[in-house]
């Protein structure tokens, strides 16, 4: 048996490189899936919070990207657990969380704390769009010859309208009160939701990285400005493919085209949109990336000032094996430099658009930095390792915990989102302020 | 009766049974043991005898395969030189026993030291130390990581998720994906031998008596003696885990 079994790689192996004196069981266990958990639910949690600016704080200017934001977040929702089934040993087992969950345990309240939101997610969206899946009821019902798409998108309609078909003006005012309920409860649920992917690492009392109590609240501080960069960045590009679309008649991108018309987009009243809500977005962007960044540099300064035993190993992972990744990337190209350019007068949208994608560089190599920079010294403290990101994948694993699982997480929501688009058209202008 | 009658006699009977059986208590045998046991296993470590043979007893005993790098319990090696610097390593986690005189620093090479440098070099054995506190079994999401009534943690293969929680969050290192059953896997004092009256492999295996197991509540062990009556240590007690293998001549260096 043992001969058979002479080739045995040990998970983490494929990825792991030690140096000096690490012990015998210590693998970088968590790698990029466990990088792109926190990301994503920080994308997840910040489009929220952005959308309910506007929802529950009343904040006018971000209304369109409002209403983007929110279908967006439903979109990033079911990829936010992706990750984690694809990073478990047992995947089959990943229901396990919900049937037995041991609440002393971080990880067990995930299961309900992600169905929760999305069911807030998912009301909010219904009443948000409940007066348009009426209309779309009766626009398509009324059609004699109906291609095989809308029959599709009549039965959708139907039947996600629950039979819910009053749109008198009291049904509509309740709807709205419901929304702000809703956006309201979501914000505190949200912010659980990533606050404590925070904690999840944040109670890790083992590594001498994670563990501080403003872990989580570090956490939803980048997860919000994840969340709003994504949507300035996602909004920005949607935008110009509408634009690009609203030129050349091609309604296949303008659901809301095939519900009311080409008439109700116009190529100059998107330019006006576009420029006016990525430029209040940005606004926002700036006061919540300072807030982040105050909060990471201060847990830096105190672990520096307090020097408990575990600082020299940290010092050297943080000021020399991986500087470049923290102070170059992540603080250099991910903060600082997008921060200076909000901050130079007269932000046109593609420069708000590229800082948005700097700062969502930024946060990426912030998670990136937490979880395999938490894993880079040895329990030991006088030993590295280094996690080496599969690219070509030789097995199921390697592609899993390497760059094809990572390109598989990226790029989900946004197939997804192009569907729900399709039947929440995400970039839809209220009919009453839809130029004529 | 009407069908909403029936409905609503049905959920008063209900909830009012619920109160009343909520004031009866079940009583659990293993329940009644853990509050009062007579029986917690723990494990003493004589770091001068140690010569570090007992890595592949383990290994067979419980079904790790050998040449996989992962490793239920492992030997340290610790050389000091005259300079005060520390060089450690266990290759393979000392599966073969030391052999050579070269320190295994994995990336940066072998290092050799001369032996006139070296001021004092011993052996430290690391195992589970089925702590009172365990870390692991409090992260488990699942509960597939659990505490016996006489103190030792066991992890249930069938219901581990392996999501990698408990490795991460255990300061000793001592779990691990098993490489076949693809679950966590780490030391568990033999628990299949010793709660039938045999002795770990390990301390099995030891020609110098080096580890023992034992238990601690008995005055008489010779394991529970010495911890009352020598100068010992414990592993990492700074994170509250209150581990329970115990070390004689645990040098300040081990950790």
């Amino acid at each position: 048996m043992v001969e058979q079994l002479a080739q045995v790689v040990v998970h983490g192996q494929a990825w792991t490189v030690k140096d000096l004196f690490v012990l015998p069981n210590e693998y970088v266990y968590w790698s990029i899936q466990i990088v792109l958990y926190p990301y994503m639910t920080g994308l997840v949690a910040g489009a929220f919070v952005l959308s309910s600016l506007y929802h529950v704080f009343g904040v006018e200017k971000l209304k369109e990207i409002a209403r983007f934001a929110l279908v967006f977040s439903f979109a990033l929702l079911p990829v936010a657990m992706l990750p984690l089934m694809l990073h478990l040993m047992q995947p089959m087992r990943g229901i396990n969380v919900l049937m037995t969950p041991h609440f002393t345990s971080a990880i067990s309240a995930f299961g309900i704390v992600f169905l929760a939101y999305t069911c807030i997610v998912a009301a909010e969206i219904w009443f948000v769009y409940r007066e348009f899946i009426v209309s779309s009821v009766v626009r398509l019902g009324a059609k004699s010859d109906r291609s095989f798409y809308e029959n599709t998108l009549f039965f959708i309609y139907k039947l996600i309208s629950l039979g819910a078909m009053d749109v008198s003006p009291e049904a509509l005012k309740a709807d709205h009160k419901a929304i702000k309920i809703l956006a309201g409860l979501g914000i505190p649920v949200a912010s659980f939701l990533h606050g404590y992917a925070g904690f999840i690492f944040g109670s890790v009392k083992a590594n001498a990285l994670w563990m501080t109590p403003l872990m989580p609240v570090i956490f939803i501080c980048s997860a919000i400005v994840s969340g709003i960069a994504l949507c300035i960045v996602c909004y920005y590009v949607f935008m110009e493919l509408r634009k690009w679309a609203a030129k050349r008649g091609k309604n296949y991108f303008l659901p809301d085209a095939i519900a009311h018309g080409s008439s109700a987009v116009d190529y100059e009243h998107l330019r006006s949109v576009q420029e006016h809500e990525v430029k209040m977005t940005s606004k926002y962007l700036l006061i919540f990336m300072t807030l982040a960044l105050t909060l990471e540099i201060l847990d830096m300064i105190f672990r520096g000032y307090t020097a408990v035993k575990s600082w020299d190993i940290l010092r050297n992972v943080l000021l020399e094996r991986d500087f470049t990744n923290i102070f170059v990337l992540q603080y250099g190209v991910g903060n600082f430099l997008p921060f200076i350019m909000l901050l130079i007068p007269g932000v046109t949208v593609r420069r708000a658009a590229l800082a948005s994608m700097l700062v969502l560089f930024g946060v990426f190599m912030m998670r990136w930095n937490v979880v395999i920079g938490g894993q880079a010294f040895s329990l030991t403290f006088h030993g590295f390792m280094d996690y080496s990101m599969p690219i070509i994948p030789r097995d199921i694993e390697s592609f899993k915990e390497g760059l094809g699982g990572a390109l598989l997480v990226g790029i989900a929501p946004f197939v997804i989102f192009y569907f729900l688009n399709m039947i929440f058209p995400a970039f839809m202008v209220d009919k009453e302020e839809a130029p004529h | 009766m009407k069908r909403r009658d029936f409905l609503k006699s049905t959920a008063v009977f209900i909830s009012g049974a619920a109160v009343s059986l909520s004031s009866l208590e079940l009583l659990d045998p293993q329940e009644v043991l853990a509050a009062n046991p007579d029986l917690r296993w723990g494990f003493l470590v004589d770091t001068y005898k140690c010569v570090g043979f007992c890595v592949k007893a383990c290994k067979i005993e419980n079904d790790i395969p050998l040449e996989a790098d992962v490793t239920r319990t492992w030997v340290e090696r610790y050389v000091i030189t005259k300079d005060g610097k520390v060089n450690m390593d266990s290759p393979k986690g000392a599966l073969n026993g030391y052999t050579s005189k070269l320190i295994d620093q994995n990336e940066s090479g072998m290092k050799k030291i001369p032996d006139a440098d070296i001021t004092q070099a011993f052996f430290v054995p690391k195992l589970c130390n089925q702590c009172s506190n365990p870390v692991c079994v409090q992260v488990c999401p699942v509960g597939a990581t659990y505490q016996t009534a006489d103190g030792v943690v066991l992890v249930d293969r069938t219901w581990c998720i392996g999501c990698g929680y408990c490795i991460m969050g255990c300061p000793y290192g001592v779990r691990f994906f098993h490489p076949v059953a693809n679950v966590a896997d780490k030391c568990t004092f033999c628990y299949h031998r010793i709660s039938k009256g045999d002795n770990t492999a390990c301390a099995q295996a030891c020609p110098f008596g080096a580890r023992r197991v034992g238990n601690l509540r008995d005055p008489n062990d010779p394991v529970a003696k010495a911890v009352l009556d020598q100068r010992i240590g414990v592993l990492r007690d700074e994170y509250g885990t209150k581990p329970n293998a115990y070390y004689i001549g645990l040098s300040k260096e081990v950790h």
